[in-house]
C-alpha cells in the first residue's frame, strides 16, 4: 500500500525523522492560508500523487507547469496550487496517462548545503533490509545505479537490531559528512531504518535528503509503501489509503479476495494461480493475442469470486474474449464449471468464451459444461486455449 | 530414492482443526501418506478423523516420531508455528500459508538456515515424493513415481508441468513448490544439489517466474555443479514492469528481475528453455536428448 508525500513525512515527525513544516491544500485558497500559516517568505508548493518523479514532471497540455514550485510570494503559491489541483501530472512514472492532482502540499523553505539519497528496500538475495545511501541524491536513483553503482552504498542491518553505530560511520565516511552533519546522521540513519521496520514497509525512500547551511539532517521527500501483508498489526495505517489512486477494477476484485491487474489488450484471462496466470498471457501473447488483464481467482476459488471476476473482465470494453484456464488442485473443476454456468446466466456472455479445464473433478466438470446450454469453445490443453481464442477475437 | 521425503516419512499438520488444514490432512492421508497427528493450541486430546491432536509441536514429535510438518495456521502465526516446528527437531517444514509479512520472514529465515530444518514456502502448495509421500495442496492423481526432479515459484504451473511429464511418461521424482512470496525458506540452488545427489532423479525441470534474481543464481550454480540434464521455464515474459503479478515476489522493479535477463542466464547454462508453458514437458525430453 502506498501513501503520499504529506502523510508519510507525519509518520516521519512521529518517528523522530526530521522533516519541514507543511500544510496540505485542497483548492489554492487554502494553498494561500498554508503559505501565510508557515509565515517565511519562501514556500514550496508539491502535488501530491502515488509517483515519483514529480519535480521534472509536467501538467498534461501545459508542459510550463511543473509538479512542484517554489514560490515567493502568496500569488506564486495561488498560481501554482491552481495550476496543479485537479490537473493531471505526467511524471517518468506515472506513464503517459498521467495522474490526477487531488491535493498539493506547501512546505516550508530551507537552506540545501547539500542533496543525497537515501532508501530502504528488502535485499532478497541477502533475505535482509538494506540501507542504500548515495551522493547522487536529486535525480533518478534508477540512472545512479546504471551509470555510477559505485556511488550507491550499501548496508545491510537485522531488523530485530537496527543499524548499529559504526554502519552509520562507514556511510557518513563514504558519503563525506563530517562534524555536526555528521552528528545528526547518527540519529536520523538508525531511526529511518527503525521507522521502516516498525511499519513494516516494503520501501521508504528519500530523494532527496538534505543537509541544512546549519548541517541538519532533513527528509525533503518521503516515499513510503507498506506490505499489505502486515497491515493487519497497523490498522490505523489503512485510514491512509487513497483509493483515488488507485485502479477502480483492481480494488473492486481485491475486495472480492481476487487479484487482478489491469492491462492493454483485448483477451481477458481468469485463470487460477498466479504462476499459470502469467504463463497464460505469455502463451496468448505467443500466439499473437494481446492479454487485457492478469487474473488469478486464487486457490480456493468459489462460485461468487469467479462470477464477480466474469463481470469485472466484461466490464472492460476492450475485452473482445475470455479465456478461462483452470488446473484444478485445491480448487474443483465441478465448483468453476458451476460458477461459469451461474456467471453465464446472471452476468452473460457477450463475446467468445474459451475454456480449458484440466486437474481435480475435470471429467464432471466438463461434463457440466457440455449438458449445460452455455455456449463454449472448449480446448484440450494450453496451446489449443490460446490458438482458440487468439483465433477467436480475429 | 528421492529427495527431503519418502514413504518412511512422519507428518503432522499444524493448524488441523481449521478448514484447510482439516481438508487437506485427510486429502494427504488418503495418498497414503502417513499423517501422525496434528497440532491446535488448545485443542490437544481431539481427533481428526482418527488423526490425534496435540497442543504443541514438541508434544506431537514426542508421541509420534513425526519428522515433517505442513502449516496451514493463518498469516499472523505462520512465523511463530514455523519456529515450534525447528525448535521441535522437525526436519521438513512445508509452509503452505499465502500473506506472511515479508519481515516476519526475515527474522525466521537466519534461525531456519542455522537450524537443521528444510523450510519448504511459504506461500507454497508443498512437496511430493510421487508413491510415497505427499505434504500439500497439489492434486495427488497427476502425478507418477519416475525420473524428473520438479522445483518451481508457483502452485498451478507447477501441475501442469508435472501433468506434461506424466503424460510423456517421465514421472517424477520429488516435486517441490519453494513458493512465490520475496523470501522463502529454500532456493532452487539447495534443491539442485539435493536433485544432483539423488539416484532416482535423472533431470531436473525448474519453473521460475519474473522478479529477484534466484533463477540467475540457479543458472550459474547449475552450469558449475550439476551434471544431470536441466530445463527450465520462466513464466512472466509479458508482464509489465512495476505491476505485481499476484505473487509479492514477481515484479520487475528496476529493470531488474525480467524474464529476459533470466532466459539469458539459463540458455548460457546449457539449460534448455521452454518457449512457453505448453513445451516444459518437451523441454526435459529434449535436454535429456542433449546428454
Amino acid at each position: 500500500m502506498k501513501i503520499h508525500e504529506y502523510q508519510g513525512k507525519e509518520l516521519f515527525r512521529q518517528a523522530g525523522v526530521p522533516v519541514l513544516e507543511g500544510i496540505v491544500a485542497t483548492t489554492p485558497e487554502e494553498a494561500v492560508a498554508a503559505y501565510e500559516k508557515l509565515g517565511g517568505a519562501i514556500a514550496v508548493v508539491k502535488s501530491q500523487i502515488h509517483a515519483g518523479g514529480r519535480g521534472k514532471g509536467t501538467v498534461l497540455d501545459n508542459p510550463d507547469q511543473r509538479g512542484v514550485v517554489v514560490c515567493k510570494s502568496a500569488s506564486e503559491v495561488q498560481d501554482a496550487a491552481a495550476g496543479l489541483l485537479g490537473k493531471t501530472l505526467v511524471t517518468i512514472q506515472t506513464g503517459p496517462e498521467g495522474k490526477t492532482v487531488n491535493q498539493v502540499f506547501v512546505e516550508a523553505g530551507c537552506d540545501i548545503a547539500r542533496e543525497l539519497y537515501l532508501g530502504i528496500v528488502l535485499d532478497r538475495a541477502s533475505s535482509r533490509p538494506v540501507l542504500m545511501a548515495s551522493t547522487e541524491g536529486g535525480v533518478e536513483i534508477e540512472k545512479v545505479a546504471e551509470e555510477t553503482p559505485e556511488l550507491i552504498f550499501k548496508e545491510h542491518f537485522d531488523p530485530a537490531i537496527g543499524l548499529e553505530g559504526f554502519q552509520v560511520r562507514k556511510l557518513c565516511k563514504k558519503l563525506g559528512i563530517s562534524g555536526a552533519a555528521a552528528k545528526a546522521a547518527a540519529r536520523f540513519m538508525p531511526a529511518i531504518c527503525r521507522f521502516f521496520v516498525d511499519y513494516d514497509c516494503s520501501l521508504t525512500e528519500i530523494n532527496p535528503l538534505v543537509i541544512t547551511g546549519d548541517e541538519q539532517m532533513i527528509a525533503l521527500d518521503a516515499k513510503v509503501t507498506f506490505d499489505g501483508n502486515a497491515l493487519f498489526r497497523h490498522k490505523s495505517l489503512l485510514e491512509l489509503r487513497d483509493l483515488s489512486e488507485e485502479e477502480p477494477s483492481e480494488v473492486r476484485a481485491s475486495e472480492s479476495g481476487l487479484s487482478y491487474v489491469k492491462l492493454e489488450g483485448n483477451i481477458g484471462c481468469l485463470v487460477n494461480g498466479a504462476g499459470l496466470a502469467m504463463s497464460t498471457m505469455d502463451i496468448i501473447k505467443y500466439h499473437g493475442g494481446q492479454p487485457a488483464n492478469f487474473l488469478d481467482v486464487g486457490g480456493g476459488a468459489n462460485a461468487a469470486q469467479v462470477t464477480e471476476a466474469f463481470r469485472i473482465l466484461l466490464s472492460d470494453p476492450n475485452c473482445k474474449g475470455v479465456l478461462v484456464n483452470i488446473f484444478g488442485g485445491i480448487a474443483r473443476c465441478t465448483t468453476i464449471a458451476a460458477a461459469l454456468i451461474e456467471a453465464s446466466q446472471t452476468v452473460g456472455f457477450t463475446v467468445p468464451l474459451v475454456v480449458r479445464l484440466e486437474g481435480t473433478e475435470v471429467e464432471e466438470g466438463r461434463k457440466m459444461l457440455a449438458d449445460s446450454d452455455v455456449d463454449i469453445i472448449s480446448a484440450t490443453d494450453i496451446n489449443d486455449a490460446a490458438k482458440k481464442i487468439v483465433a477467436a477475437v480475429g | 530414492m528421492s529427495i527431503l521425503v519418502d514413504g518412511n516419512t512422519k507428518v503432522i499438520c499444524q493448524g488441523i482443526t481449521g478448514n484447510a488444514g482439516t481438508f487437506h490432512s485427510l486429502g494427504c492421508k488418503e495418498y497414503g501418506t502417513q499423517m501422525v497427528g496434528g497440532v491446535t493450541p488448545g485443542k490437544g486430546g481431539q481427533d481428526v478423523e482418527g488423526i490425534p491432536v496435540f497442543d504443541t509441536v514438541e508434544e506431537a514429535v514426542d508421541q509420534t516420531g513425526a519428522d515433517a510438518t505442513m502449516i496451514f495456521v493463518p498469516p499472523p502465526f505462520t512465523a511463530d508455528a514455523i519456529l515450534e516446528a525447528v525448535d521441535a527437531g522437525i526436519k521438513v517444514i512445508a509452509a503452505i500459508t499465502e500473506g506472511v509479512p515479508v519481515l516476519d520472514m526475515v527474522r525466521v529465515y537466519e534461525k531456519v538456515r542455522a537450524s537443521g530444518s528444510v523450510l519448504i514456502g511459504p506461500n507454497c502448495p508443498g512437496l511430493i515424493t510421487p508413491g510415497g509421500c505427499k505434504i500439500g495442496i497439489m492434486p495427488g492423481y497427476i502425478h507418477n513415481p519416475g525420473k524428473v526432479g520438479v522445483m518451481s515459484r508457483s502452485g498451478t504451473l507447477t501441475y501442469e508441468a508435472v501433468w506434461q511429464t506424466s503424460n510423456l511418461g517421465l514421472g517424477q521424482s520429488t516435486c517441490v513448490g519453494l513458493g512465490g512470496d520475496p523470501i522463502v525458506g529454500t532456493s532452487f540452488i539447495d534443491l539442485l544439489a539435493r536433485y544432483q545427489e539423488d539416484p532416482q532423479t535423472e533431470a531436473i525441470l525448474m519453473i521460475g517466474e519474473i522478479g529477484g534474481s534466484a533463477e540467475e543464481e540457479a543458472a550459474a550454480f547449475a552450469k558449475a555443479n550439476v551434471t544431470k540434464p536441466v530445463a527450465a521455464f520462466i513464466a512472466g515474459r509479458t508482464a509489465p514492469p512495476g505491476k505485481r503479478m499476484g505473487h509479492a515476489g514477481a515484479i520487475i522493479s528496476g529493470g531488474k528481475g525480467t524474464a529476459e535477463e533470466k532466459v539469458a542466464a539459463l540458455e548460457d547454462a546449457g539449460i534448455v528453455v521452454a518457449p512457453t508453458p505448453a513445451d516444459m514437458g518437451d523441454a526435459v525430453v529434449k535436454a535429456m536428448g542433449k546428454q
